[in-house]
């Protein structure tokens, strides 16, 4: 258990620390939620009724824009190969980098939530559902790119290219995630059903992502 | 001959020598008799004549579901058995089904602008197709990217994969969501049956798009194993001793 948690600890603080670039992800997310009434207008009740599922574009866009990360900087550096040598179950060492990794980037994302969600003259009931459906949301997106990432980690360039491989997976956690966040604004739409679908899909993702990942990782080593 | 013996290129080279000649000509009678019987049928008294557009557009839609299906079973050989040929046959399929998809989504606007007044509804199962439309186009461009293409197969069977465990996901989601958005009973795809003088057509037809496909996809595979073996004989004439020696003496003189 030890080497899980000195590997969640190493991840985690590279990628907060200075070069690491986790931070990043939360800017962008303000910027595309700053972007998004300039497009569409700064009517506080149009605002309203599409924040959450704003909120989810921009937590969406922000999680594909670290995603190349994840395994890149290991493989250049080789840590990729030691981790295959060293003998311990692959699939656990993606699920813990996995974890580590929102836990900088997916975290800080559903932190700012709240306050985003004030700009976007959200409700409070509104604001709590989006958040809480971000908590569940943000892991399943994080183990789906998981999966491109470790497919294209060979790849110089591949972070556009793993953004268009993400977006079609990634569709079911935000039709369901946006469902759920928008179910608490209306009288009819219930919001237990999408969000126990959401959080199939994420448990689903637990299993699918690392173990794809991890087998894409074997390949691309040698 | 078993399933190792194709795994041999030469052998299934030959193999194709063989069987492509009768493939083109039975899917051109296939297509000849099907477009006819297409022209032939009677219009329908809602649609009129562009209910003629379901004989290209149906079969494209199966086609292009049934080379995900391809891709995924190859991408299953090539995994489990590491066999060439389930490599080279992922390879040829992307490319084919990206255009049924599109020819599917091409022909259903065509359709659905005098039928529905729009070009583009956000109905579940044209969203769904724009969906795998996006996730062939995602996979060639994977494929381009990749240089080494026996490198590249391994990775890409595994995406290829888990797409296909998503697809049905995908879809019932977008069912899901377009559900909630607006009621199914805006407009309906088709009635409750055809009728069997426009089914017989569209059979025909499918069954020559099937084939037209087994065509292509063999035809793609032996041009796959060609590009190959060009790759290598020209990665081997650049690795040859004669190679470097005109390098070399380009460089001294």
């Amino acid at each position: 258990m030890s080497w899980m948690a000195a590997l969640f600890l190493r991840d985690f603080k590279l990628a907060v620390r200075v070069g690491g670039g986790a931070l990043i992800g939360v800017l962008f997310f303000l910027a595309v939620v700053t972007v998004f009434p300039f497009g569409v207008g700064p009517d506080l009740t149009l605002l309203a009724r599409i924040g959450s599922a704003v909120l989810w574009i921009g937590a969406l866009l922000s999680t594909l824009l670290g995603l190349d990360r994840l395994f890149q900087a290991d493989r250049e550096d080789g840590t990729l190969d030691l981790y295959l040598l060293a003998g311990r179950p692959m699939e656990l060492v993606v699920l813990v980098k996995c974890a580590a990794h929102w836990a900088a980037t997916g975290l800080p994302l559903v932190i700012a939530t709240p306050l985003f969600a004030l700009f976007l003259n959200l409700e409070p009931m509104a604001i709590a559902a989006v958040t809480l459906t971000l908590v569940i949301g943000t892991p399943a997106l994080t183990l789906i790119g998981a999966v491109g990432a470790g497919v294209t980690v060979s790849l110089r360039r591949g972070g556009v290219l793993l953004a268009i491989l993400v977006v079609p997976l990634s569709i079911p956690v935000l039709i369901f995630g946006v469902s759920a966040a928008t179910a608490v604004l209306s009288a009819t739409a219930p919001f237990l059903t999408p969000f126990l679908y959401l959080s199939a899909i994420s448990l689903v993702a637990l299993v699918v992502g690392p173990v794809s990942a991890a087998a894409a990782l074997r390949y691309a080593s040698d | 001959m078993n399933f190792y013996d194709l795994a041999n290129p030469t052998f299934f080279l030959n193999l194709v020598r063989r069987v492509l000649p009768w493939l083109v000509g039975i899917t051109l009678i296939l297509f000849a008799v099907g477009l006819y019987l297409s022209f032939a049928a009677p219009q329908d008294y809602q649609q009129g004549n562009t209910v003629r557009i379901m004989f290209i557009h149906v079969p494209s839609a199966w086609l292009g579901m049934f080379c995900y299906a391809m891709m995924a079973m190859s991408s299953i050989g090539s995994l489990v058995w590491r066999h060439p040929l389930a490599d080279v046959s992922a390879k040829a399929a992307a490319p084919l089904g990206a255009c049924f998809t599109f020819l599917a989504l091409f022909t259903g606007a065509v359709w659905g602008q005098p039928m529905w007044g729009t070009w583009w509804v956000w109905d579940a199962r044209l969203t769904s197709f724009l969906v795998l439309f996006i996730m062939y186009l995602g996979i060639i461009a994977l494929w381009k990217t990749m240089d080494d293409p026996n490198k590249a197969a391994r990775p890409i069977a595994i995406l290829t994969l888990v797409g296909a465990l998503n697809l049905p996901i995908i879809k019932f989601s977008v069912d899901w969501w377009n559900t909630l958005h607006q009621p199914a009973s805006v407009f309906r795809m088709d009635g409750p049956t055809i009728h069997p003088s426009l089914l017989t057509p569209l059979m025909v037809m499918a069954l020559a798009f099937t084939f037209f496909f087994i065509m292509m996809h063999l035809m793609s595979m032996r041009n796959e194993i060609y590009r190959r073996r060009i790759r290598a004989m020209r990665m081997r004439a650049a690795a040859a001793p004669s190679a470097r020696a005109t390098v070399a003496s380009a460089k001294n003189a």
